[in-house]
């Protein structure tokens, strides 16, 4: 019978939620590497065994975990991160350069046909590549170096390349997102990029419409339809029919067009899930009230969803990488929020039911839709 | 032989108990002992010392007999008693951050 294992990031560790294709009963495994900030943990569509965990402190730095047995043992794997070439500058948070320096990996994406093969997007900005299962890091040093490198900014968060989105049919296209310099686009498997930020109007910076400099903070698209692309702005919910070519504005009657993440549903390619966030310095659901919203036309039109989520004095956030769906036959959506709940809906966001209430706050959540 | 304490997280990580013995070629220095832990136990290089400069991380502190190493020159001779296994080199996760 089919199921899902749905791998959550938290602040101290990894957990593992397992059901079967009910979603009803679920399974909880952890804490993986108690202590230690889980920025990501996925798994690869070509192995759904093989599974990927970015680990690290402050203490003791980056390390990266793979499991090849579905997440029961870890091994550890490589952890240097070491740029291309002369490091340069970007800008620090007053104006003046700051060299490149590795903090962290932010997000880890698999290939979606070779398990060997995995990217990282890593804080300050940059795309890594391993063709080994994780067992070397080779930087694709042309998107740090491209032109407007060095004008390049942190968000609150740092400067992190949060995510990476590979396109499903073209190998050599994919796309980065960066907080705070935008979308990036390559066309020849990463060896030069263009930024893809043209419709974007960003309040917070001197030229609101500049080709770089804005804060996303999420990209999605659906398989079948790439060409489409969805965006999370620091504020601003956006839509692409170009490949990133273009984007407009499809914020429509949200409540609060700030937030994080943004989903697309399994199977209907104009159905999307945002969840709106009062403000930039207000990180939590306006009136207290926790509420997934869906447009079911692609933006524009939106419908709350609430049945099973908090209605009062719920104050979480719910963070970029924190949002997630299956693929069986009835899609299942799925986010964490800071507040440690992980929140599943069986039915493409019309109820919801807390699957775990009480984990360290939530940093990302992936699901696997096993056979 | 030398004695190495480690923290617990890397204890954990190394899969090894609390203290770790290790033979060290030549002068028994910081560098020394730590190019033979990472020797031992490769899936520390990165934790106590960073990659790309060699050079202690931030929040991590070298103690042995009762004073703090961590600002001593990474290729000077630790302490007789370090030498002779009579005392351990600590490794420890300074008190900061949550």
């Amino acid at each position: 019978m089919s199921g899902v294992r749905v791998l959550v990031g938290t602040r101290k560790g990894a957990f593992i939620l397992t059901s079967d294709g009910r979603r009803e009963r679920w399974e909880v495994s952890g804490p993986h590497f108690g202590g230690w900030e889980i920025y990501h943990v996925t798994g690869s569509p070509a192995d759904p065994s093989r599974l990927f965990a970015a680990q690290s402190t402050g203490w003791f730095g980056q390390l990266i975990q793979r499991s090849d047995d579905g997440g029961a043992t870890w091994t550890p794997v490589g952890n240097e991160f070491r740029y291309e070439g002369e490091t340069g500058t970007h800008q620090w948070y007053d104006g003046t350069p700051h060299p490149w320096e590795f903090a962290r990996v932010w997000h880890l994406e698999p290939s979606a046909t070779d398990p060997d093969t995995i990217y990282a997007g890593v804080e300050d900005a940059a795309l890594f590549r391993s063709s080994d299962g994780g067992t070397t890091w080779r930087e694709l040093p042309g998107l740090r170096g491209h032109g407007s490198g060095s004008s390049w900014q942190p968000g609150a968060g740092g400067m992190c390349l949060h995510t990476i989105v590979l396109h499903p049919e073209d190998p050599a296209r994919m796309y980065a997102a960066i907080s705070a310099a935008g979308v990036f686009r390559t066309d020849d498997a990463g060896q030069t990029w263009q930024p893809a930020n043209r419709g974007l109007r960003s309040g917070g910076i001197p030229d609101e419409d500049a080709e770089v400099g804005h804060c996303v903070h999420r990209i999605a698209l659906h398989p079948a339809r790439p060409d489409t692309m969805y965006m999370q702005k620091h504020w601003d919910v956006m839509r692409s029919d170009d490949g990133g070519g273009s984007w407009r504005e499809v914020s429509g009657d949200l409540p609060s067009d700030f937030g994080f993440p943004i989903a697309v549903h399994a199977h209907e390619p104009e159905t999307i899930y945002v969840v709106p966030i009062k403000s930039d310095s207000e990180h939590y659901p306006p009136e207290g009230r926790l509420r997934v919203y869906r447009s079911r036309t692609g933006g524009d039109e939106w419908e709350p969803l609430t049945n099973g989520l908090p209605q009062r004095d719920c104050y979480v956030n719910v963070l970029r990488d924190a949002m997630a769906v299956d693929r069986l036959d009835s899609c299942g959506v799925y986010f964490g929020t800071t507040g440690g709940q992980v929140y599943v809906s069986p039915d493409s966001g019309d109820t919801w039911s807390p699957i775990v209430r009480d984990l360290p706050a939530v940093l990302s959540v992936e699901v696997q839709t096993l056979s | 032989m030398i004695r190495v304490v480690l923290p617990a997280h890397l204890r954990v990580l190394a899969r090894t108990g609390s203290e770790v013995e290790l033979d060290v070629d030549g002068e028994v220095t910081q560098s020394s002992v730590l190019d033979a832990l990472e020797e031992r136990y490769p899936m520390l290089r990165g934790t106590i010392r960073d990659h790309g400069t060699g050079r202690r991380r931030a929040f991590i502190r070298f103690y042995a007999c009762e004073n703090d190493l961590s600002h001593d020159p990474p290729d000077a001779p630790l302490p007789d008693a370090v030498v002779r296994g009579a005392e351990p080199f600590l490794v420890v996760g300074a008190m900061a951050g949550g």
